[in-house]
């Protein structure tokens, strides 16, 4: 790292008063950009962690309760189903959406035709908003107007498909339709990583009789596994922040049934007016991200440094 | 191909074994268009449903083929369709995502190509750790600085307006900018810039001349990820504008929320696909850059 240290002035014909420009201009240029990334990281979470331990209401205010929003919040029937729905959604999404996409992936790598269109076609939802993904896939759920009535329409009369219509399966369609927009992520990831092993292996692999289904299960599955590890971090993330989708497909009903996390801080915050409430949820939130990558970073630094040692 | 045909026929063996062959093939394909299907029909169901006439779509269901031709819902979903009082469609909330998106995505741009030649190329004492920190921007959720922005904002005079949220996307963005840049820029040797100083260039000649005629290929990644990103952001527009400020994914939400009764499906379609058309446009002129933009944010 050193070696990349180009701060040391260079020994040329500089001026005094320019070798100093030379190190101030840097600094100066990231100053603005650092400032803001401060406040917005450091200066913003103390701010509403201290909301979170204020008695603030309709508006902020700094009377110091202690733990009391976050005992209320616990307490709080609704925060319940928010978390029970957030383990729920993230399992089955997490799962099904790497299932699909290893499957994808491994099918565009086996050399088809036509691999930039497929590619595209099962990417294209994640350029797409949440919001609009969640306004259409409601549609098709609506019982009335969508899956259910076009099957009903082919000639399958009891056919039922009605899961946003029911407490019990709303976070279902959630869930199915989570699936359908990353799943697509999942496979791009995937494909890179089969690209990056080494052919050389695989051609080992082939010379020694191994079937296509072992080659995959013993070797290359196995020299990819770090990429399993990544997506699952990243969809736990989304999972965590799960908003738009929620608010577009279910608005986390019927009832309260599919409140996430999310939904319920801006409910607090926002129509309900229990902002040091709400500002508890946040910290939840920012806890829940924390566990997961605070121990996902430790591990990739320990990774790279095992690396460097090694290589 | 035409050759092991014509062995296979005297060799039951070979034969087998194309016929395996062809087998999983036909497989491999099928599996594919199958799932080629499942992503693709809830995009035809919108088109189709936009150019459909609302009696069709009262008749015949959601889910059909077109019976009927026509461009009104589209007409009506960009200039006069009613949402909460007033008529005037997703004109309005289309230009003011537009105006949004734009500036927020080039000066965060241009932040991170400057923030990342610096932290790359002019190291000093504790840059490395001033980037870890900046970098964990890219994780706050945005429920944490919901409070600390409606303050900001109310002092700044900025709460219901655009620069509001130009102002919260640039501060947003600059992490991601920077680390994709910064990345990028690793990559240039240092020799390059040694060769340079030493010749007596200084630092913004040398990113003038050699940082940014280098730089293209991170550029359109970024600038694509920012405008997909701000395009598509949805709590910061909801929280922080209302009505006529609204960016098209608030006022998406509010013109489907509205009318239980008789739902205008096929304005509302056309509402969607404009919400839609700006991002899926890049994703497929950009689709490269895109998909390299996923993985390089991914990976890191």
């Amino acid at each position: 790292m050193s070696t990349r240290d180009l701060t040391v002035p260079v020994t040329a014909p500089a001026t005094p008063w320019r070798q100093r420009l030379g190190t101030i201009v840097p600094i100066l240029v990231l100053a603005p950009s650092l400032a803001a990334s401060f406040v917005y990281v450091f200066v913003f979470t103390l701010w509403t962690l201290y909301l979170s331990l204020s008695s603030s209401s309709l508006m902020p205010t700094y009377g110091f309760v202690g733990l009391d929003n976050y005992a209320s919040l616990w307490a709080n029937r609704r925060w319940n189903i928010a978390y029970t729905n957030l383990f729920l959604f993230s399992g089955f999404y997490i799962v099904g959406s790497m299932a699909i996409g290893l499957l994808l992936a491994i099918l565009i790598d086996q050399r088809v035709r036509g691999e930039a269109v497929w590619r595209t076609i099962f990417l294209y939802p994640l350029a797409v908003s949440f919001i609009v993904t969640g306004t259409v896939w409601s549609w098709l759920y609506n019982p009335v107007d969508g899956i259910q009535a076009f099957v009903r329409g082919l000639g399958w009369a009891d056919f039922s498909f009605a899961l946003t219509a029911n407490r019990n399966t709303a976070i279902y369609a959630v869930i199915i339709t989570g699936i359908w927009q990353s799943s697509g992520f999942a496979m791009a990831l995937f494909l890179a990583g089969l690209r990056s092993v080494d052919p050389d292996l695989i051609k080992a692999a082939q010379i020694d009789g191994a079937s296509v289904s072992r080659t995959y299960r013993k070797v290359i599955l196995p020299t990819i596994a770090p990429i399993f590890l990544a997506v699952a971090v990243i969809q736990i993330q989304f999972a965590i922040k799960t908003f738009d989708l929620v608010a577009a497909l279910t608005r986390g009903g019927p009832g309260v049934s599919t409140t996430f996390p999310a939904i319920y801080v801006y409910d607090l915050m926002f129509q309900r007016g229990q902002i040091g409430e709400g500002a508890a949820a946040a910290m939840m939130m920012l806890a829940a991200l924390a566990v997961v990558l605070v121990p996902y970073s430790v591990w990739i630094v320990w990774r790279r440094r095992a690396e460097g040692r090694n290589g | 191909m035409a050759e092991i045909a014509a062995n296979a026929r005297h060799d039951p063996e070979a034969a087998a074994a194309t016929r395996r062959y062809f087998w999983a093939r036909f497989l491999v394909y099928a599996v594919l268009t199958l799932f080629a299907v499942i992503y693709l029909a809830p995009l035809l169901v919108v088109v189709f449903n936009s150019l459909r006439e609302q009696s069709d779509i009262a008749r015949n269901g959601l889910i059909s083929l077109p019976r009927s031709f026509r461009l009104d819902a589209w007409a009506q979903a960009w200039g006069t369709y009613c949402v909460s009082g007033t008529c005037e469609g997703m004109k309005r909330n289309f230009f003011n995502s537009l105006w949004m998106t734009i500036p927020a995505t080039l000066i965060s741009t241009l932040l991170g190509a400057m923030n990342g030649y610096v932290l790359s190329k002019w190291r000093f004492k504790g840059s490395e750790i001033l980037f870890n920190l900046m970098l964990l921007g890219v994780f706050m959720p945005g429920q944490i600085s919901l409070m600390p922005w409606a303050f900001l904002l109310g002092k700044l005079g900025l709460t219901n307006s655009t620069y509001g949220l130009v102002l919260i996307h640039v501060v947003q963005g600059i992490s991601f900018t920077t680390l994709f840049c910064r990345n990028f820029y690793v990559s240039i040797p240092d020799d390059l810039i040694k060769a340079a100083r030493i010749d007596g260039a200084g630092f913004w000649r040398i990113f003038r001349k050699i940082i940014l005629p280098l730089s293209p290929p991170i550029l359109i990644v970024t600038v694509i990820w920012q405008f997909t990103g701000i395009w598509n952001e949805y709590l910061f527009g909801v929280v922080f504008t209302s009505g006529q400020q609204q960016p098209i994914t608030a006022a998406l939400v509010a013109l489907t929320a509205g009318g239980t009764t008789a739902r205008a499906y096929d304005v509302m379609s056309a509402a969607v696909l404009i919400g839609a058309l700006p991002p899926l446009l890049i994703y497929l002129f950009g689709g490269k850059y895109f998909v390299r933009g996923l993985t390089q944010g991914a990976i890191k």
